[in-house]
């Protein structure tokens, strides 16, 4: 029977207790420098303490350098898996994704077009695909590259689609890496749901370009629901307009490895960026999320919140946060959040959060990081209603999970992902045999 | 017809060196259809004396014994106390992300009773407990404490109290925080459980304003972790024009606090 608070063969910290809110103290702290090499302690949760923390703009951390991109793979080199970018990252599982052999695989496609949406594509040197940003590493770069052209979700100006566009995206089983670019454009003052739903079995190497106009409120929901042995990498561009306001829910249960790098930009002042994430790593499964958000104009917002959990030998999880803000960035508020919950030993959960600021005259800048076991108080309070240890466990992994699922907002979705995660957890085994009474 | 039996209970917090004794021998006896208000200063030790005997793993009990009708609670999981008939009103309600009142409060219901509750049933008591405390039933869809200010939370877990409808109910400052209204509305749920079961109530409370509201039977004074005083409800009034003053002179630790 694995003591709760027993430290694991990673070193992770799994206080209970860290879960907690309150309990937060000072840890993780602002690291000048670039953002790709953040400050020794923050590597990984096992190193660094469970932190928040908060920043009330008044002390500016430096000149961090640029980052950089490329259209041109080989500009970036191959990655050997000693690069700050891919130190994480499982390089032999990853390799078919940058090793770049050209491929016609293509992953099958249905689509739900509600009206005023349009689905068409365009070619390689399309004027479109100039004004993207650059992919920031060399699988982005591959899969812009050979995919030669990109598929384009239009959304038109001022419309308010009845319903989600929707993109069931299934991989075929073929071992040749599928490499894919979408392209989604969101005209000004539209209001749009888009759900990309990756299944089925693929090596999958996809950019996807969000482009929000002016006023557009746009929600992207990209869910991973991969059949084992899958492999997907992909960059996720945002490029916020003025008083845009756009939301990302990325779900990631499935597949072998998921390697997922979302860049937020802003196109002019007063756009929000919401981020959200969840992800449930099992035995051997490798899920990477990295985000980079660039505040480089005035009185934008950023949240970010991902929550994962792993179960299982050689569960890996690892979240990179990055957030940015330049010196013409005034009035910026953001908050940054990752929690992780590790429900077995084995398992291991890197994360690190990173905040640049090069401004004072910020609204507030926050980020706080914490990786442990059950919160003991949840526990409690609801064991202490006479539900026996067993299902409040299971009520809180569940919450945990909800707590992302919901900011979905479509409710058979919601649904289907939690009978998913619901089935999964039953096959928790640690589950049955761990204490509540735990100090 | 229930009895809670607490017999020199010591209690401490704190691993090794670290170890602290707050509880230092506390006796009480609550039975079916009292109510006992127990009043002490901050940092006395009443919600250590409450989270105890709900089996909050933060505290060891070093000494002493808790029974419910004879049974060791001590012995017990946190659940199976609540099974037994315990019910704890936290001063402090945990937030549960995720999880729906309404789950909540079923997946509760259906453990304390042995079975799921019939839904119809269920779904109107559920709603007329909550129109009794005046809450909006789209409370029932927020997520367990999440957001909900502090009369949202003293009056779900009166709720709770209310549903569960346990033997033995403790109520831990279930008054603070609260203006007058939500005082009103949550003390007449109490009062209700009061005079529609056989509760036997234990009332936590700094001051004496929930008094008027619920009469206790008996009122102990609390003071450095254990019971100093005991009387009827004059004694609360004494509290009430005296404070504290003359309990604490001899235990200077907690007279800062
Ligand atoms: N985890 C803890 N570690 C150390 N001291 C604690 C802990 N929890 C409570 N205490 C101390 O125990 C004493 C009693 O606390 P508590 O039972 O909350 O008092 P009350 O409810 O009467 O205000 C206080 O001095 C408090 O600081
Ligand atoms: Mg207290």
């Amino acid at each position: 029977m694995p003591d709760q608070n027993a430290p694991t063969t990673t070193g992770l910290t799994t206080e209970s207790a860290t879960l907690a809110g309150e309990l937060f103290g000072d840890g993780v702290g602002t690291q000048a420098g670039p953002p790709a090499v953040p400050a020794a302690g923050t590597g990984t949760a096992g190193q660094a303490a469970p932190g928040a923390h908060s920043h009330g703009g008044s002390t500016p951390t430096g000149s961090p350098a640029e980052r950089f991109t490329s259209t041109d793979p080989d500009a970036f080199g191959v990655p050997t898996g000693r690069e700050e970018t891919w130190r994480f990252t499982p390089m032999k599982r990853i390799r078919p994704l940058l090793d770049g052999a050209p491929s016609d695989a293509h992953l099958t496609w249905t689509t739900d077009l509600p009206e005023g949406v349009e689905l068409t594509s365009v070619e390689a040197g399309d004027p479109l695909l100039k004004g993207l940003p650059e992919p920031v590493d060399r699988l982005a770069a591959l899969a812009r590259q050979r995919c030669g052209g990109a598929a384009v979700v239009r959304v038109a100006k001022e419309a308010q689609p009845d319903r989600p566009v929707t993109l069931g995206l299934a991989g075929t089983g073929s071992d040749d890496v599928v490499w894919g670019h979408l392209v989604i454009e969101v005209g000004a003052f539209a209001q749009a749901t888009i759900v990309l739903d990756h299944s089925g079995l693929a090596k999958y190497a996809g950019g996807v370009s969000v482009l929000v106009g002016d006023g557009a409120q746009v929600k992207l929901v990209s869910v991973q629901d991969w059949a084992p042995g899958a492999v997907h990498g992909g960059q996720y561009d945002a490029v916020v307009g003025r008083d845009a306001t756009f939301t990302q829910v990325v779900v990631t249960l499935g597949g072998d490895l998921v390697r997922l790098v979302s860049n937020v930009q802003y196109a002019g002042p007063g756009g929000t960026a919401e981020l959200f994430g969840v992800y449930f790593s099992d035995e051997t499964q490798h899920q990477e999320h990295r985000l980079w958000v660039d505040h480089a104009v005035p009185n934008c917002t950023s949240n970010v919140l991902y929550k994962g959990a792993l179960q299982g030998e050689g569960a890996r999880t690892v979240w990179i946060g990055d957030v940015r803000i330049r010196p013409a960035a005034t009035g910026t508020e953001t908050y940054e959040l990752n929690r992780n919950l590790v429900l077995t030993d084995g398992a291991r959960a890197d994360s690190v959060p990173n905040l640049e600021i090069e401004t004072g005259e910020i609204v507030g800048a926050g980020h706080a990081s914490a990786t442990g076991r059950f919160d003991d108080e949840q526990l409690f309070y609801l064991c202490s209603r006479g539900i026996d240890a067993e299902t409040a466990r299971r009520l809180v992994v569940r919450g945990f999970f909800a707590d992302v699922v919901q900011r979905i907002g479509l409710d058979a979705l919601q649904d289907r992902l939690m009978a998913s995660i619901d089935e999964r957890l039953g096959a928790l085994p640690a589950l049955d045999d761990q204490p509540v009474e735990v100090a | 017809m229930s009895v809670l039996e607490i017999r020199d209970l010591h209690v401490s917090v704190g691993e090794g060196d670290d170890a602290k004794e707050i509880l230092r021998g506390v006796d009480l006896t609550v039975r079916s259809g009292e109510t006992h208000a127990i009043m002490g200063p901050n940092g006395s030790g009443k919600s250590t004396l409450a989270y105890s005997i709900a089996g909050h793993p933060k505290y060891t009990i070093t000494g002493g014994s808790v029974t419910l009708d004879g049974e060791d609670v001590l012995e017990m999981s946190v659940d199976e106390r609540a099974r037994a008939g315990l019910f704890l009103a936290m001063q402090y309600p945990v937030e549960v992300p995720g999880v729906s009142v309404s789950n909540f409060l079923r997946t509760a219901a259906t453990a304390i009773k042995g079975e799921a509750p019939k839904l119809r049933t269920w779904v109107k008591d559920v709603k007329t407990e909550m129109s009794g405390l005046e809450m909006d039933p789209a409370f029932a869809e927020r997520n367990v404490n999440e957001g909900f200010s502090g009369g949202e939370k003293k009056r779900h877990e009166i709720l709770q109290m209310r549903l569960l409808k346990p033997a033995i109910a403790i109520l831990d400052e279930t008054d603070s925080g609260l203006d007058v209204d939500a005082l009103r509305v949550v003390s007449e749920g109490v009062n209700k459980s009061r005079e529609d079961s056989d509760v036997g109530v234990l009332l936590i409370t700094h001051y004496t304003r929930i008094l008027k509201y619920i009469k206790p039977d008996f009122v102990h004074v609390f003071v450095a972790g254990k019971v100093v005083d005991e009387g009827g409800p004059e004694l609360a009034a004494k509290l009430e024009d005296e404070g504290y003053a003359a309990y604490v002179k001899g235990a200077p630790e907690v007279a800062s606090a």
